[in-house]
This record gives structure tokens, C-alpha cells and sequence, in this order.
């Protein structure tokens, strides 16, 4: 397993650049060895959510990503959403003001989704019942949902 | 639909803070990836652990061969039960809770010895480079073991001849006891109604979303061992820690950083706490273990089975006069938490009622399987259920409302205090000590507008659609000691840093003190520092469990900020001249009223009272800004409340919708509304998982079955109501905030009000149920055998 492989990606607008395993994960890269510890691992078979980033603009489950596949692409993290100028993003404010988080660990997987839904809306309001279906790749235990739901209500 | 609630948190306005919505302290560095969770943590020259685990649920083991393993290229060690053992003052880790009950010492071993009582169970610990390698190297590892019968099924488990599920007990039974007053059977023999009911009670894991984990380093040159772990309980764990390496309290620190949920498994001290503890003080060298999912699902303890034959007497108005019956309890394979569950079973049962007569005989039984130890209600969501559902029975069979019967049943307000027949679980008389239980169900049923359900019924039938409503009520002790501990200094930088033996995994604590400690001393909440889970900043501590820290460490805080404050006015008033009277504290000066230009800062006061060598402190005061509380409980607190479901059930599937949920909630004064709502739908969803999803399912052999949230389903977003919350406030004297605990009480309602709203959206099939979880295939089959 000693074989590397070089890759460069583009995370949070800059262009990283590494060797690395072939059977190193996505999530794994991230955070250990960009040291960008928002993205969070929760299950590590894709279902709980917790690690979802920006992959081109799409969000995609790191944990199920080997970081060699994001070679030449662009990838956004929870460390990338807030201004240059420290400004929260009004869905990370949202989820402040609704008590949408608790604990904090699936939160950044939850605010990549919810800010590529509302990129998708573009203005057009969503109904619970949408929104909820849109959330349901998340695992949240803390929270019954109800305070992301009604922050998502309010920003989207 | 259309529900009232609509939490609006207010932004920080001046005192009072006490009942404020106020946003969390906790938020900004979460919301944006700047966490520090366990697996954040990195320290120079780290290395990486893994457990190699039984693949097998009972077995003698035989023998282990590492040499392969340790040959790997990146691979530091594979240490066994014998290479730690020299290391350790004793052979197993000393957890069982203090009870008469035990008959056998089952606690666990640090990996095992020479049996192996449960998939999962670590056999060996791996360092390496990387967690990858440290995986690699399990194929290397020779283990030996011959195979045992295991035990899954707790009712096998206690019959005649059947194997052991330890070699070193010579039966399964671990534990038996009585929960019982007045006298039962006199009672059934004069009833005028009885209800007989079985009912088999599955309830999962905590499933934090973050995983378990540890980080160790020992420091050989100041001979300081740091931990970092994921816990509930930081000062516990430092406790075994010194009991089992021979350290003394200065060489140990413990500290809990943000942890991603805990929900009952973190309270324990697993094996893997003291292992990776111990291979760092061997290696000299700082070791990693993050648990993967699957670990989390085979050897972080779990809730699970209970097996109950249950009987209710009433008489001819539907007055309970007794109930009776047995229970028996799936154990697991060790004693990490002693007696605790079923024994809150037991006491929970009897919930808000007037209740003459009671006996339950209680049988632990050890199992192949992890241990079983409290997840959020802890025992008491079953205890709940089952008085619950016997009611419902009992209305059936009186024909009374199920409202009704219950309202007859009530505990008055004008009963309270009330002692109930039981003691609590340390001996002590179990007393509800306020609250209103008639008017929380009579406003939760007008809340949810039951006297109206019928209308919507039929509109909903002739649409081919069948809808259900179901009620419960419920209490919960709240606030159990022995103690919580806080401390509130001001140094000469002014800084207010609040220390507490408290550990928060998401519920706001260091929001809730710091809001409590504001308001004592004038100042918004957000200058103030509080530290929490981290043995070196409190001496003394419990943590997180039983719902417990706002009582407990709340009462703490607000105790030392109150004679801090005392002492800054005694100080001021003397250099001032003037009455405390006279004085106000705000934004971190003292002040004379009505002309606040005329006052001192904290950090002055603080810096007086640090000392000047030779010279006399101010005032005749005493040293430091500072002082400790460690508040003591005289009791436990009850909160209660009333939760009312709607349920839509598809007969052709067997699938449950829920439509609405209604909640009426009273834990006395609250301190945050917006943190209770968040703690009380937070616990109602755990509920209803536990309710319609969520179960652990083992092979005859004792194999999990489900290891991945692919098969053991969570709640999502999709499938939970919104859920309305609406307070009661009935203080308690038990305290001098007024407040009880919130941290649980919205599970312990939720399974028995949602299988009342299914079992009657299918009533006129007359479909009875006695098994959690329900799922469609279960609640399928029932419907078939009706049909």
C-alpha cells in the first residue's frame, strides 16, 4: 500500500496539491491531511450525512470518495461557507437563531445540503414536506429536525 | 396543519436572562467547522489504535498469535490482556454500581482473558502508523477459539438447564428483585376488572451521531497522563482510571472536548477507555482510537429487551387497585451500570397515578450480547408503556374514554407532595414533589383537540385513510446527585470563568450556566467563560446522566456567582463608602445607583483581592474573587407531562405515518425555553424511533444482523411530525431555582402515546400490540391474523 498517488484539488477556492494513497477517502484527505476538520465522519457508508461536501458545486458524501477521484476538481466544506470576513452565511445564522443544532456534528454536512437546495430554489419557496424530503439523507439525534426545518423555512 | 408553536429567540437583552430564549454560546465555532471533536484532535508523533474484536458471541479463547501481525511494516505493537495486565492493579475494570441485588462480579475485563462473552468484545489492541494499517494487521493476528452456546434470548436464558452464558457464573440469573408495596393480590381479588397483557419491549442504542473515541498522552517527565475522551463523564473516568493504573489524582487528567452526542452510552466506562490509556503510558507515545460505526453497533452498550407478563386490577369505576407481574430483563454480558434500568422500569411504571398496590418481580439475565445500559429515558419510556397501554385496556374493557379513566386516576395537585409506595434506587423515599397532572392532560387534549378527533376520523375513513390518536402521561426524577460541583473566578484580567464537574454532549449547558451566572453579575452572558468536562478545572464532579445538569449544576453556579457577587459589594462598599444597598453590578463594574460613572471594575476588585505581599486585602474579605458550590440534591425532582399523537396506518402495508404530536411539558422554571424545546423534541423523536424504527436485531447465534443505519433505521426528517411543545411551569422547592430536569422526559411519553394512536387508527380491527418496535411487517402480520 505504499504506492502514491499526486493529486490537486481545488478546496475552498484554493488549489492544494498532495501524493497520496490510492485507498486514502475523501474525507479522510480533508481532514486529516488538509487538517480542514468541519467535515465530519458519522458512519463511514454514506448514510448518515455528516461528511456530505460541495464536489463541483453537487454535494456528495466524502466518506464515500477516494480523494484521488477529486484530482482536478473543486470542492467546498463547511470551512468555506462563512465570508472572507467572518460574516456567518445567513443559513449558518439561520440554524443559530431556530436552535437547529445542538451537539454540532452532523450541522456542516447539513448546511452544504441546505445551501445547494437553496441554489437549486433560487427564490422559489420550498413546502415542509419537500424540505423535509430534502433533509432526509441527514442523521441528526439531537435535534428531531424541527429547529433545522423551520431555519431552513425561514432562509430558503 | 397548523400549529401554534414558533420558537422566536430573542437576541441578549439586559437582565433578567432567567426565562430568556437566549441564542447559544455554543453555535458560532460549530456552524462553522471549528469544533474540536475527538477525532480532531492530533498531537505530534500520534499513533493510530484499533480493536481486533470476537467475531463470535461465546467462546473459550484459546490462544492469540501476534508475532505476523507485529512483523507489518508500519505496525508499533499488538498488545493482548497479557501484556496489559502487568500494567493494571487489578484484573478487571471495578464498575458495578453498589447493589445487594448482584449475585455474580461480572465486570469486564480491559480485552478479554480467556472467554469471549459477546461480539465485539476486543481481544486485541493495534498501533500503527495509521488507523489503515493498524486494520491490515487483523488478518495477521492468529486467534484461537473454540465455540460456545450463546445466550440471546433472556426467557431461554433463565430456564432450566439451559448454558451458561459465562463460564464463571453458574447460572444466567445476575440479578432479581421486587419492586412491591401495599398488597397485590388482595387487590386482584376484589377487582372489578382485570387486564391481563405480555408485552415485548425493544429499545436501541444511543447512536450519537459522533462515534466513540480516546485520545492518550502520557507525559513521562511530569508523569501526567491526558486524556481526551468522548464521555459523559469526564471525572468518573478519571476515577477508574486511577483505580486501575495506580496513578494518583495529580497524574491524571480527563477532559471531554465538544462531544457529538451521548445519549446514555458515554456515561460508561468501556474497556477501551483504560486500554488505549494504558498503551500510552507503554508505548510513551500519544495513541488515537476513533470507533467506526460498526464497533458502535457491536461494543458500545446498548438498551434492549424486556420481557413483560403484566396484570392490572380495577374496580367497577376504572380506579386502579393493583397491578402485578413479572419482568424479565436482557442483561448482556457484563455489569457496567448495575441494576439501574429495570429498576426505572419498575418505578416509572406507576407514573403520575394513584396507584394502591403494586408487585413486580424483576430477573436480569445475562445474555451473549453487549451490555445492556441506559439510552435517553433509560428504562423509564417501558415503565411508562406499559402502565399506559394497560390503561387504554382498561378503558376497553370499562368502556370508559381513555381520557377519562386516566383523569380518574390522576394524582390530584391537591395530593402533593406525593409519596408514592417506592423508594428510589439509593433507598430513598420516591416523592413527587409538584406539579399538576389533571390540568397537563387537560390542556394537552385541548391542545391537540381530542374531543374534536372523531370528526376528523371520519373524514379522514371516508377518504379510505385511518387515523388514530393515542394519549400518555408521565413522570420523571430529575436532578439525581449525590452532587454537582461549579465554580465561578474572577482573576485580575476581569475575565468571569465558570467551572463545573458538569459535561455537555449538545444540550447548551455552558449557554444555561453562563445565562444563570449573567444574571448575578450584570454582565451578558457572552464575556463569560465556561469550562466544562475537564478534570483539571474542577476537582469535583458527576456529569451528564438522569437529567440532571441544570438542577444540579445549575443550582452550583448560580450559588457561587451569588457569593462572589456578595463579595464584590462588600468590597465596593467599603472602598466607596457607601451602603451595598446603594450598589448595582453592570457590565462587569460595580456601581452606585443612579450614578453609574461612580463605580469600580471587577477586574480592580479581583486584583485587590489577589494579594499585594505584606499588605492587608480590602474590606476584611477573605482572598480571591472566586467561590465553589458543590449543591447536593435533597431529592429527586419530578417533572411531568402529557403527550398526545396522531397516527395514519395503512392496513395494506402496515406503515405508520404520524400526523400530528402534541406536547404539554413541565420541568418548574425554565431557564431557556428554547433550550427545554430543543431537549423535549429532540427526546420525542428518540421516541419515535425507538417506537417505529429503530431495532437491534441478533441471529440465534448472537450475530448482529444490523450494523449499518442502512438496516437499523434512525428517524429522518421525512417521517417525524412537527412536534408542538407547550410549557407548564410548576416549580419545585426542592431547589432554590425552582427547576427540574428536561433532558429525557420527551422518550419517556413517546412510545406509549404512538402505539395508542396505531393500535387505534386499526380499532375496528381490533388489533392489540404487544411488541416495539413496531414495524410493517409486525403490524402487517398482526393485521392479517385479525382479518
Amino acid at each position: 500500500m505504499s504506492e502514491r498517488i499526486a493529486i490537486s484539488v481545488t478546496v475552498n477556492g484554493v488549489v492544494r496539491q498532495a501524493e497520496v494513497e490510492p485507498r486514502l477517502n475523501l474525507a479522510d484527505f480533508l481532514r486529516d491531511h488538509l487538517r480542514l476538520t468541519g467535515t465530519h465522519i458519522g458512519c463511514e457508508h454514506g448514510v448518515c450525512g455528516a461528511c456530505t461536501i460541495l464536489f463541483d458545486g453537487a454535494t456528495a458524501r466524502s466518506c464515500l470518495m477516494f480523494a484521488v477521484q477529486a484530482d482536478g476538481h473543486a470542492v467546498t466544506t463547511i470551512e468555506g461557507v462563512a465570508s472572507p470576513d467572518g460574516t456567518l452565511h445567513p443559513i449558518q445564522a439561520a440554524l443559530s437563531a431556530h436552535h437547529g443544532l445542538q451537539c454540532g456534528y452532523c450541522t456542516p454536512g447539513v448546511v452544504i445540503t441546505l445551501l445547494e437546495l437553496q441554489r437549486e430554489r433560487d427564490g422559489t419557496p420550498i413546502q415542509e414536506t419537500e424540505l423535509r424530503h430534502a433533509l432526509s439523507g441527514h442523521l441528526c439525534r439531537c435535534t428531531g429536525y424541527q429547529g433545522i426545518v423551520d431555519a431552513a423555512l425561514d432562509v430558503l | 396543519m397548523a400549529f401554534e408553536y414558533a420558537p422566536v429567540p430573542l437576541m441578549n437583552t439586559p437582565a433578567p436572562l432567567f426565562g430568556q430564549s437566549i441564542r447559544r454560546l455554543e453555535d458560532d465555532a460549530l456552524l462553522r467547522g471549528k469544533g474540536r471533536y475527538i477525532a480532531d484532535i492530533a498531537l505530534p508523533g500520534m499513533l493510530h489504535a484499533t480493536f481486533l474484536r470476537s467475531a463470535v458471541a461465546h467462546g473459550r479463547l484459546l490462544s492469540i498469535d501476534v508475532s505476523a501481525a507485529e512483523a507489518l511494516p508500519g505496525v508499533h505493537r499488538v498488545f493482548t490482556y497479557a501484556d496489559l495486565r502487568p500494567s493494571l492493579t487489578c484484573d478487571r475494570i471495578p464498575l458495578a454500581m453498589p447493589s445487594g441485588a448482584i449475585r455474580f462480579d461480572v465486570d469486564p475485563y480491559v480485552l478479554a482473558k480467556d472467554e469471549v462473552c459477546h461480539v465485539g468484545e476486543p481481544i486485541a489492541l493495534v498501533i500503527a502508523d495509521s488507523r489503515a494499517i493498524a486494520e491490515d494487521a487483523f488478518g495477521l493476528i492468529g486467534v484461537e477459539i473454540e465455540s460456545l452456546p450463546a445466550i440471546v434470548d433472556p426467557r431461554l436464558g433463565l430456564a432450566d438447564g439451559a448454558p451458561q452464558a459465562r463460564l464463571d457464573c453458574k447460572d444466567n440469573l445476575v440479578a432479581r428483585m421486587t419492586a412491591q408495596y401495599g398488597d397485590a393480590d388482595h387487590a386482584f381479588a376484589h377487582a372489578a376488572h382485570v387486564v391481563d397483557a405480555q408485552f415485548h419491549l425493544h429499545k436501541g442504542g444511543g447512536h450519537s451521531i459522533e462515534t466513540r473515541g480516546v485520545v492518550a498522552r502520557f507525559d513521562a517527565e511530569e508523569r501526567l497522563l491526558t486524556l481526551w475522551d468522548s464521555t459523559q463523564m469526564p471525572h468518573q473516568a478519571k476515577r477508574m482510571l486511577v483505580k486501575t493504573l495506580g496513578l494518583d489524582e495529580s497524574q491524571i487528567r480527563v477532559i471531554a472536548p465538544d462531544v457529538g452526542g451521548g445519549f446514555g452510552p458515554k456515561f460508561v466506562f468501556h474497556p477501551e477507555e483504560l486500554a488505549i490509556a494504558a498503551a500510552a503510558m507503554l508505548m510513551r507515545a500519544p495513541i488515537r482510537w476513533i470507533e467506526d460505526r460498526l464497533e458502535n453497533f457491536t461494543a458500545t452498550t446498548q438498551e434492549r429487551d424486556q420481557y413483560w407478563q403484566i396484570s392490572a386490577a380495577a374496580d367497577a369505576d376504572g380506579r386502579l387497585l393493583g397491578i402485578r407481574g413479572r419482568l424479565i430483563h436482557d442483561h448482556g454480558a457484563y455489569t457496567p451500570y448495575g441494576v439501574a434500568l429495570p429498576y426505572n422500569s419498575a418505578t416509572n411504571l406507576l407514573g403520575p397515578y394513584v396507584l394502591p398496590n403494586y408487585r413486580l418481580d424483576i430477573s436480569l439475565c445475562l445474555t451473549n450480547l453487549i451490555p445492556a445500559t441506559p439510552t435517553r429515558g433509560a428504562g423509564r419510556p417501558q415503565g411508562t408503556f406499559v402502565m399506559e397501554r394497560l390503561l387504554d385496556r382498561l378503558a376497553r374493557k370499562t368502556g370508559l374514554d381513555r381520557a377519562e379513566i386516566r383523569r380518574r386516576n390522576l394524582i390530584s395537585p391537591d395530593q402533593m407532595p406525593y409519596r408514592t409506595g417506592l423508594t428510589t434506587r439509593d433507598g430513598g423515599a420516591m416523592i413527587y414533589d409538584s406539579g399538576d397532572y389533571v390540568e397537563s392532560q387537560r390542556r394537552a387534549l385541548n391542545f391537540a383537540q381530542w374531543d374534536d378527533f372523531e370528526t376528523r376520523r371520519q373524514a379522514a375513513r371516508k377518504e379510505g385513510r385511518y387515523l388514530g390518536i393515542g394519549l400518555a402521561n408521565y413522570v420523571e426524577g430529575s436532578g439525581r446527585g449525590p452532587f454537582e460541583s461549579a465554580s465561578v473566578r474572577i482573576g485580575p484580567s476581569g475575565k468571569i470563568v465558570v467551572t463545573t464537574g458538569a459535561a455537555a454532549q449538545g444540550q447548551g449547558t455552558v449557554t444555561m450556566l453562563a445565562q444563570l451566572v449573567a444574571d448575578v453579575l450584570g454582565v451578558r452572558p457572552e464575556t463569560i467563560n465556561v469550562i466544562a468536562g475537564d478534570t483539571a478545572a474542577s476537582p469535583l464532579g458527576l456529569g451528564a446522566f438522569a437529567s440532571r445538569q441544570a438542577v444540579t449544576a445549575g443550582n452550583a453556579a448560580h450559588r457561587a456567582a451569588s457569593i462572589v457577587r456578595e463579595k464584590i459589594l462588600q468590597v465596593a462598599s467599603s472602598w466607596m463608602e457607601v451602603s451595598a444597598e446603594d450598589l448595582e453590578l453592570a457590565d462587569g463594574r460595580v456601581r452606585i445607583k443612579g450614578a453609574p460613572q461612580m463605580g469600580r471594575t471587577f477586574a480592580e476588585i479581583a486584583g485587590a483581592l489577589d494579594g499585594m505581599p505584606g499588605y492587608a486585602l480590602p474590606a476584611g474579605t477573605s482572598p480571591g474573587l472566586a467561590a465553589a458550590n458543590d449543591y447536593q440534591p435533597s431529592a429527586l425532582t419530578y417533572c411531568n407531562g402529557t403527550h398526545v399523537a396522531e397516527a395514519e396506518v395503512d392496513p395494506a402495508t402496515g406503515v405508520v405515518r404520524l400526523t400530528r404530536y402534541t406536547v404539554v411539558h413541565d420541568c418548574g422554571r425554565l431557564i431557556n425555553p428554547m433550550l427545554v424545546d430543543g431537549q423535549v423534541i429532540g427526546g420525542v423523536v428518540h421516541g419515535i424511533g425507538s417506537t417505529l424504527y429503530e431495532m437491534m436485531i441478533f441471529g440465534e447465534d448472537g450475530q448482529p444482523q444490523t450494523g449499518t443505519y442502512a438496516d437499523y433505521l434512525l428517524p429522518t426528517a421525512d417521517v417525524v411530525p412537527r412536534i408542538a411543545v407547550h410549557h407548564m411551569e410548576s416549580p419545585t422547592n426542592l431547589n432554590p431555582l425552582g427547576i427540574k430536569g428536561a433532558g429525557e422526559s420527551g422518550t419517556i411519553a413517546a412510545s406509549a402515546a404512538v402505539t395508542a394512536a396505531v393500535e387505534d387508527a386499526l380499532r375496528e380491527f381490533g388489533v392489540e400490540i404487544g411488541e416495539l418496535p413496531i414495524t410493517p411487517s409486525r403490524l402487517f402480520a398482526l393485521l392479517k391474523a385479525a382479518r
